[in-house]
């Protein structure tokens, strides 16, 4: 691969890595698995100026606890993720939807925070961040704040990130005990979603307490399906109550139209994989 | 795959491939490997549109570029009159366009070099070819073959006058092999207890996708030129490049050093390396190219791309009567090296394992601005084998007949072999029973078709269908007096050197040139067992034409069935020598000299030599007869006398999800017969990555164009090759019935996967919703074309779906590289 010329820094911290930025202007990317970042420079379709490679910065790539909540590294590798068992036990949706993202090789590389300031409408954490209320710590050259995931996500390829910020820290609600699934829908194994729906339940006995639902790929960011959400709680974790909220999956979306599926066929997509996803998770 | 005792021979032996620790490990040269001292690097700068008109070119930014030593254009380099050439006229009176080296006027397809720069690094061509500014008029874009064909259509080539590159016929009515199948159609029409069936198929453009880009390195700084390059020809190469630029062909040493799969799609003289060998020889200096996978998937040539309207007619008691085959074949804007003969290839093998009694065939190929199309694995054959099986399907259909009891009706039984054919071809062997009654009972066709109809009764959400393809292929390619016959610019023959060294050992020579089928441990395995000699001291020599100076390289499955009996050839004369210098040594008679594993004997005694000590006593020439040279070496040159025949039975369980479209391959098996096995794991090998090629197209590629002619999915980000998760675990075996027009018996497996699988999915996908009322699916059979199949079946209408369109694929997702938005603004 030959991408056009840039500069290349890589900061051992993040308050370097915020100066390099700083230093770099308006140009600069941050690389961190590169994984989505390599393809575009492969084909030159971006030539920024200088590339701030976080890959140094070893204290973004843990998974702690910390009280009520588990705080993810952004630079935390997809492989990391999935084989986490605090994730497992207590953010099984997360790792569900990880396990589905590409490959080995790339699920190696790329990693939770690349995923989630890449915003690509058809990645798949997206909508597990959304559906599980997650929240993202981004740090800039004026301290650092904290976004809910329901404004992190703007439009298409856009987040809250601002301009010379980096984003941190992911950091997920515990659902422990939760029931989950992500059913992924794609046309070659490893590829990204054509559409896929997140889906995490509280049971209580045979009913269902409590619901989160996001979709990917149903517009140009994740979208939370509120409407599903709703026609689930308190209903029995049944088929026909699958089926029955699953008519919601739609509400509020925007399918695209690709050669894959045009937007009549990602609607249907959405529909039957939301049903199959409460079942799924439901057990 | 079945197995049995281990041979004491080599012949049967599974022999992990000797060639793969060097190969996979890519501890070993490929061309890319290959920087000789000072080399400069070139970088192509290409069309984005499909038609337009070249202003100008304004070169000035680039030359000032750091590192570049000059932009050239075709005029620049003074070969703006050199065309590549084609080497199959299919008929006298074919169009034939010249393709430039670089576009002059005019560019005929997206991806059309115009320029090109050298620099000292490859980075350095590549950020100058940026600034290479060219000024187009856009034309309009031709695009659809029938609309090329149209009265008042834009011409791809005004000069030509003409769309159509050439229409070729076959008729058996008129060639006397057969009946007319005119006849047959206005019969079965007239007669109430016969059927017409018509279907149009598509095979959808393709795109070979070897592992190993193109790439070559011209070093001029010698008595020769030293040209190496990632080809499957390089012998052709070596003559055409002489056609081509008038390099005297003694002046020219082509080297295919380690090459990384091909498919066909490094068949081909290609503008790049013809720019190479210019530019070297003007600027003394090796020079070297070597594209991207971007470049490679839109610029290297594509395959398949035709419509197909089949007719075939039959009684109702299911005896096939007649079949009429009309193909649109699209060449894209430029004739490849064998592009025009590809189809034809096809044209013979339509009636595959069927006495039909009647055929024609018409074909005409089209000029479209596209890229162009040449051989891609199988090359023709897949493309006829997919419309019969898939029309005897329709046909099974049509009169309410189990798809397998009907192709056992109308197939050659066993006992009628050798048997000639509607086109006129003898099949020397075969056993479709044998083959077929194997594959049945490891399926199990009678527990799924069990399944199948509870399925259906139940109404379940999933539903099975039962592919079937009981395909043949004719490969080993080629008797030399039949490529004669189709005006096919060279022979089919196939050259072979044996050279036994003083010590012992064995270096054999083969002018079919591998790109990593496994030569070198076949080609030893068979020497081996001629000359009695170990596997391990035989060295397989090939891809220089310094080594191996006679070759007409590798494809159509020819390495074995035609070189490796070349091998066998050159044995045989090593042997013959060998035993008139045993004779002399041990004072008998040539007569009474016995050869076994190696060793010479005198009949009745216990006297005798082994042949590396004949080798060595040559070698020595102390004492040798007086009518013999001092060589046990022997060259050889074999051509065929008829192609072979491989055949198979196929069959795939398919499940339908009927809900989302969704296909899943459950099972898939496969027997296949391609006589005598010369290495079980090589064939194995050889028979899954053809199945995974042939499901491909079944399931998953295409290359999709726009309608301004742009391909929207030129890169793995989109063009969607499956891997090994998307394929089930294959049951393949192999049943023998040898060839009998070679002396090993053998007969080539190189397409068989390729060739058989792709009907055998459709089939299977379209068996398993027929009830629901679809009646085709065009391939790729996506999830999407399956859905909207079903709905307009039961009478629902839906959207459109935008063809031409990026979608989320591997590593850009939902960024289109055609059409970026978002943050790559
Ligand atoms: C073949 C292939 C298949 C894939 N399939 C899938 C799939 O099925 N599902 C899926 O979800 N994804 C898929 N991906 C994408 C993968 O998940 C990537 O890892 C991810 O999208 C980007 O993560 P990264 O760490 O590689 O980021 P990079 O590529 O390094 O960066 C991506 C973008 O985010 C920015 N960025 C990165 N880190 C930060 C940060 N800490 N703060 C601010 N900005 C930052 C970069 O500047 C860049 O613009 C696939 C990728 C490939 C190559």
């Amino acid at each position: 691969m030959i991408p056009a010329k840039f500069d290349y820094v890589r900061p051992s911290s993040v308050e370097e890595a915020v100066t390099a930025l700083r230093d770099a202007g308006e140009d600069a990317k941050i690389l961190a698995g590169g994984q989505s970042l390599l393809p575009v420079l492969r084909l030159r379709l971006a030539a920024p100026s200088t590339i701030v490679d976080l890959g140094g910065i070893a204290e973004l790539r843990h998974i702690a606890e910390d009280g009520d909540r588990i705080a993810i590294g952004a630079m935390a590798a997809h492989h990391d993720v999935m084989r986490d068992d605090l994730v497992k036990q207590h953010v099984s949706l997360l790792s569900q939807a990880t396990e589905t993202v590409a490959d080995p090789q790339v699920r190696h590389r790329g990693t939770l925070g690349g995923a989630l300031a890449h915003a690509d409408p058809a990645g798949d954490l997206g909508a597990v961040a959304l559906a599980l209320d997650a929240e993202f710590v981004i740090a800039g050259g004026s301290g650092t704040r904290t976004v809910p995931a329901s404004e992190f996500f703007v439009d298409y390829f856009t987040t809250a990130i601002g301009e010379g910020e980096i984003l941190t820290q992911v950091r997920f609600p515990k659902y422990t005990g939760w029931s989950t699934h992500y059913e992924k829908f794609n046309r070659t194994a490893q590829a990204w979603s054509m559409c896929a729906v997140a889906v995490a339940l509280r049971l209580d006995g045979g009913s269902i307490a409590e619901a989160r639902v996001g979709l990917t790929n149903m517009g140009t960011t994740p979208i939370r399906a509120r409407g599903v959400e709703a026609a689930l709680v308190g209903q029995q974790a049944s088929e026909d109550a699958a089926r029955a909220a699953a008519e919601h999956a739609t509400e509020g979306t925007a399918a695209p139209s690709d050669a894959d599926a045009a937007s009549d066929y990602r609607e249907h997509l959405a529909r039957v994989l939301t049903g199959r996803a409460v079942l799924a998770a439901a057990g | 795959m079945t197995t049995t005792a281990e041979p004491t021979t080599e012949l049967g032996k599974a022999r992990t491939r000797k060639e793969d620790a060097r190969l996979i490990t890519g501890r070993t040269r490929y061309t890319d490997s290959i920087t000789p001292h000072g080399t400069l690097h070139m970088h192509v700068v290409r069309s984005p549109l499909a038609h337009a008109r070249i202003n100008g070119v304004d070169k000035s930014a680039a030359e000032a570029a750091p590192g570049v030593v000059g932009v050239y254009t075709a005029a620049d380099l003074g070969v703006d009159a050199v065309g590549l050439p084609c080497a199959w006229p299919i008929t006298p009176d074919m169009k034939s366009p010249q393709r430039p080296l670089l576009a002059t006027s005019t560019v005929h397809f997206a991806g059309e070099g115009v320029a090109v720069v050298v620099a000292r690094t490859a980075a350095e061509a590549r950020d100058a070819g940026d600034l290479v500014e060219i000024d187009y008029d856009p034309l309009e874009p031709v695009l659809d073959m029938e609309a090329a064909l149209a009265d008042g259509a834009t011409l791809v080539h005004p000069d030509l006058g003409t769309n159509e590159n050439a229409t070729w016929v076959f008729d058996s009515g008129a060639a006397g092999t057969g009946g007319s199948v005119d006849e047959a159609i206005s019969a079965a029409e007239a007669d109430p207890d016969s059927v017409v069936v018509r279907r149009r198929f598509r095979q959808q453009r393709l795109i070979p996708a070897f592992m190993e880009p193109r790439s070559c390195v011209v070093d001029p700084t010698g008595e020769q030129i030293t040209v190496w390059s990632a080809t499957q020809i390089p012998h052709i190469l070596r003559t055409m490049t002489t056609v081509t630029l008038g390099v005297p062909e003694a002046k020219l040493r082509v080297i295919a050093p380690d090459v990384g799969g091909g498919f066909g799609g490094k068949i081909g003289v290609l503008p790049e390396e013809m720019l190479c060998v210019a530019l070297a020889q003007r600027l003394h200096k090796p020079v070297k190219w070597t594209e991207t996978r971007s470049e490679s998937l839109l610029a290297a040539h594509h395959g398949r791309d035709q419509i197909q309207d089949i007719t075939i007619t039959a009684k109702r008691d299911g005896t096939v009567t007649g079949l009429d085959v009309h193909l649109l074949a699209d060449m894209g804007a430029y004739l490849g090296l064998v592009g025009p003969g590809v189809p034809i290839l096809g044209a013979f093998m339509f009636n595959a394992i069927y006495k039909i009694p009647a055929l024609k065939f018409t074909c005409t190929n089209v000029f479209t601005t596209k890229t162009l199309t040449d051989a891609y694995r199988g090359a023709g054959r897949p493309e006829a084998t997919f419309a019969i099986e898939r029309i005897m399907d329709e046909l099974a259909a049509e009169l309410g007949r189990d798809p397998l009891e009907l192709r056992e009706q109308n197939w050659i039984t066993h006992e009628e072999f050798p048997f000639t054919t509607v086109v006129g071809l003898t099949y020397d062997s075969g056993n479709y029973e044998q083959a077929t009654q194997q594959a049945k009972q490891k399926f199990d066709y009678d527990a799924l078709r069990r399944e199948q109809a509870e399925r259906r009764a139940r109404g379940d959400k999933v539903q099975l269908g039962i592919g079937i393809s009981t395909f043949t292929e004719m490969c080993g390619l080629a008797p030399s007096r039949v490529l004669g016959s189709l005006a096919y610019g060279a022979g089919g023959w196939e050259a072979a050197s044996i050279r036994m060294l003083a010590t012992g050992k064995v270096e054999v020579i083969t002018g079919a040139s591998p790109h990593g089928q496994g030569h070198e441990t076949a080609f030893s395995q068979i020497v081996a067992d001629q000359l009695g000699v170990p596997f391990e001291d035989v060295e397989i020599l090939h891809g220089d034409t310094q080594s191996s100076p006679k070759g007409l390289d590798t494809y159509g499955s020819r390495s074995l069935a035609v070189g490796g009996i070349a091998i066998v050839k050159a044995a045989e004369k090593v042997v013959a020598k060998a035993k008139k210098l045993a004779a002399h040594l041990l004072e008998a008679s040539e007569d009474d000299i016995e050869f076994n594993a190696g060793q010479f004997t005198v009949r009745g005694t216990d006297k005798g030599k082994a042949i590396q000590e004949l080798a060595f006593a040559a070698f020595m020439a102390h004492d040798y007869p007086e009518d013999m040279e001092p060589s046990l070496d022997a060259d050889a040159v074999y051509d065929p006398e008829n192609f072979s025949f491989p055949h198979g039975t196929h069959l795939a369980a398919i499940e339908v999800d009927t809900e989302t479209g969704k296909v899943n391959l459950r099972n898939y098996v496969c027997v296949d017969d391609i006589g005598t096995v010369v290495n079980p794991l090589i064939v194995e090998g050889q028979v899954h990555g053809g199945l995974a090629q042939g499901i491909a197209q079944a399931l998953y590629e295409e290359a999709n164009y726009d309608d301004q002619g742009t391909l929207v999915n030129g890169t793995f980000v989109d063009y969607t090759l499956p891997s090994a998760a998307d394929l089930p675990s294959f049951d393949t075996a192999v049943v023998s019935t040898p060839a009998t027009s070679n002396p090993l018996g053998v007969k080539g497996v190189g397409e068989a996967g390729t060739i058989a699988s792709t009907p055998a999915i459709v089939n299977g996908v379209l068996d398993a919703i027929r009830h629901l009322g679809v009646a085709d699916v065009e391939m790729p059979t996506t999830s999407q074309r399956v859905w909207r199949a079903i709905q307009e079946a039961q009478g629902r209408s839906t959207q459109e779906t935008p063809v031409d369109t990026h979608s989320p694929g591997a590593g850009l997702g939902s960024i289109d590289p055609n059409n970026p938005q978002g943050e790559v603004q």
